[in-house]
């Protein structure tokens, strides 16, 4: 996987390779908090902040610690710890620095200690032997990736509640799935610009 | 052997890391120190950063309402925030109105208090504490209301408006895993300052009536806090019309009888007090004595369906048709009421077609 540039990771891993969208990671926040746009796009920060930084610490975890002691198979129980113990420290900093931006995202941070996208985001990054750089990129852009498509739900819902008339037996969760479906399609025309997986 | 050592090791160590990182980033920064609480512009306080502000409040002996424990879904919190708060959270959003809102009103549960903050608060809290009393009595009223009285232990005495209410803390019992607080308003005069009887009615699988009448013994020790309500005598020269039905009789009995005979014979109190039958009448006698010893006090039981062995020969039917009949100019009185929601709405709309103005009824609403 060396030759495939850290950008293009970057922009596969938004649109070609969304990590909820192609991978269906992380749906329990993303059918639960996509709403309202305000609350969605708040979650949305919150995801790409944790997923490019838990990313950059699991790879060093991976790497310097696990391979070196031959525990790889370890991961995942290592990579849940050091999410939930980052998403700790990050509520307790953001709840001390700025009332605002706890308000605006501190108090989603909790939800992501258990959100699949976060831990998929470090186990591919494994799995699929990145680097460094690459990793980063490959978390930020899995992050920017599954804000915009809660974002892009949100905007959809919001728009639905006015107007349209929901079958009663689909409504919340059911339409929602459908609804995602029909992104997902459409994020499947991207795929011939890059392949990533 | 190493093999099962290792990985265990491993993991222990690296969660033994991380959470003393997460100790190392609590006490130093959810460390917020000695802040200023400014409440009314006047009162000041220095408190420990870092609780939510009721819970600092609390600590200063300054007792908020809340029945839901801080979990935002009560609302009965509310403070006034003036400064040092920050925006409005999304918990808080839903229990508060736009008016709310626009003029900061915030719920006090939910507000951390992590700098500097000022709050305004109605007066009457000051005065609110939590009391620690005895079960002294607990006497049969009817087959489901009872009266309970309390004496105080600590503080040993409580100052109340006649009317107010106390807010009952039912502790966990049987399968009821969680203390709750109800609210029930004294019926004895506030000159009674070493005790409290509250009149309470046995609710059908209510959390805290069932552990009150099934639970509660004499001698056993209750918590409460008080008082709170503005339910009270108002200051004037109006005739008082005053309705009430089953155990609300307890506010309109505080107020009645810690009335003055003067005030009395300037107030002409009425009070007409509505039950189904006979046998949810109670206090009777207490009443008819009080109308002796008071002649411009006039009692009016009324019954909505007596019983045929009844031989009820006094007002039947409901109360909002029966009080024109006793009081000529109800447009000039003024309404004091205590009961169920629906008998309160059905006597407000009354009054209020009798040309009362909504202002001059007071009333203290089940619910």
């Amino acid at each position: 996987m060396e030759e495939l540039s850290p950008f293009v990771i970057f922009f596969a891993s938004i649109f070609t390779s969304n990590i909820l969208l192609t991978n269906f990671l992380g749906m329990c926040s993303y059918l639960s908090v996509s709403r309202e746009l305000k609350t969605a796009w708040g979650l949305g920060l919150a995801v790409i902040f944790v997923l490019t930084c838990t990313s950059a610490v699991n790879y060093w975890l991976y790497y310097y610690l696990l391979v070196p002691q031959g525990l790889e198979y370890l991961q995942y129980i290592a990579f849940i710890i050091v999410i939930a113990a980052f998403v700790q420290v990050v509520e307790m900093i953001v709840d001390r620095v700025s009332d605002r931006l706890y308000a605006a995202l501190g108090i989603f941070l909790p939800l992501i200690t258990v959100n699949c996208a976060i831990l998929g985001g470090s186990l591919f990054m494994v799995i699929r032997k990145y680097d460094f750089v690459q990793s980063l990129m490959f978390g930020a852009g899995s992050g920017i990736g599954w804000a915009l498509a809660i974002m892009a739900l949100a905007g959809i819902r919001r728009k639905m509640s006015r107007r349209s008339a929901v079958i009663p037996a689909l409504e919340g969760p059911g339409i929602v799935l459908i609804i995602t479906g029909i992104i997902a399609l459409g994020f499947i025309g991207f795929s011939g610009v890059v392949q990533i997986n | 052997m190493t093999q099962i050592i290792l990985p265990a090791l491993s993991i222990a160590a690296l969660a033994t890391v991380l959470a003393v990182i997460i100790l190392i980033v609590e006490h130093y920064l959810m460390d917020y120190g000695e802040v200023d609480l400014t409440i009314n512009d006047e009162r000041k306080y220095k408190v420990t950063g870092g609780s939510t502000l009721l819970n600092t409040l609390k600590k200063e002996n300054i007792f908020i309402p809340s029945a839901c424990g801080g979990r935002a879904t009560c609302a009965y919190c509310k403070v006034k925030a003036v400064r040092g708060f920050g925006e409005i959270l999304p918990t808080e959003e839903p229990l508060l109105t736009k008016e709310e809102i626009a003029q900061g009103i915030r719920l006090s549960c939910q507000l951390k208090v992590k700098n500097d903050v000022a709050i305004e608060i109605p007066e009457e809290l000051f005065s609110i504490k939590e009391f620690k009393g005895r079960v002294e009595a607990i006497d049969d009223l009817t087959y489901d209301i009872k009266l309970f009285r309390f004496r105080l232990k600590t503080p040993e005495t409580i100052d109340f408006k006649a009317g107010q209410y106390i807010q009952f803390q039912a502790p966990e019992y049987g399968d009821i895993d969680e203390s709750v607080y109800r609210a029930y308003s004294m019926c004895n005069v506030p000159s009674d300052q070493t005790s409290v009887e509250l009149m309470v009615r046995l609710v059908p699988d209510g959390i805290c009536t069932t552990y009150m009448f099934k639970y509660l013994r004499v001698g056993d020790e209750v918590t409460f806090t008080g008082p709170f309500g503005d339910f009270y005598l108002r200051d004037s020269d109006r005739r008082m019309i005053c309705i009430a039905g089953g155990s609300g009789m307890a506010p309109l009995r505080s107020i009645l009888k810690s009335m003055s005979p003067e005030e009395i014979a300037k107030r002409r109190p009425i009070f007409f007090f509505g039950s189904r039958a006979k046998k949810d009448l109670f206090l009777m006698d207490e009443w008819r004595a009080f109308e002796r010893e008071h002649p411009d006090f006039t009692f009016i039981p009324t019954l909505s369906s007596p019983a045929p062995e009844d031989n009820w020969e006094g007002e039947t039917g409901y109360i909002p048709s029966i009080v024109e009949k006793y009081v000529d100019n109800v447009a000039e009185a003024e309404g004091y009421l205590c009961g169920s929601p629906g008998m309160l709405n059905a006597c407000v709309d009354m009054l209020v077609r009798s040309g009362m103005p909504e202002e001059r009824i007071y009333y203290d609403k089940f619910e």
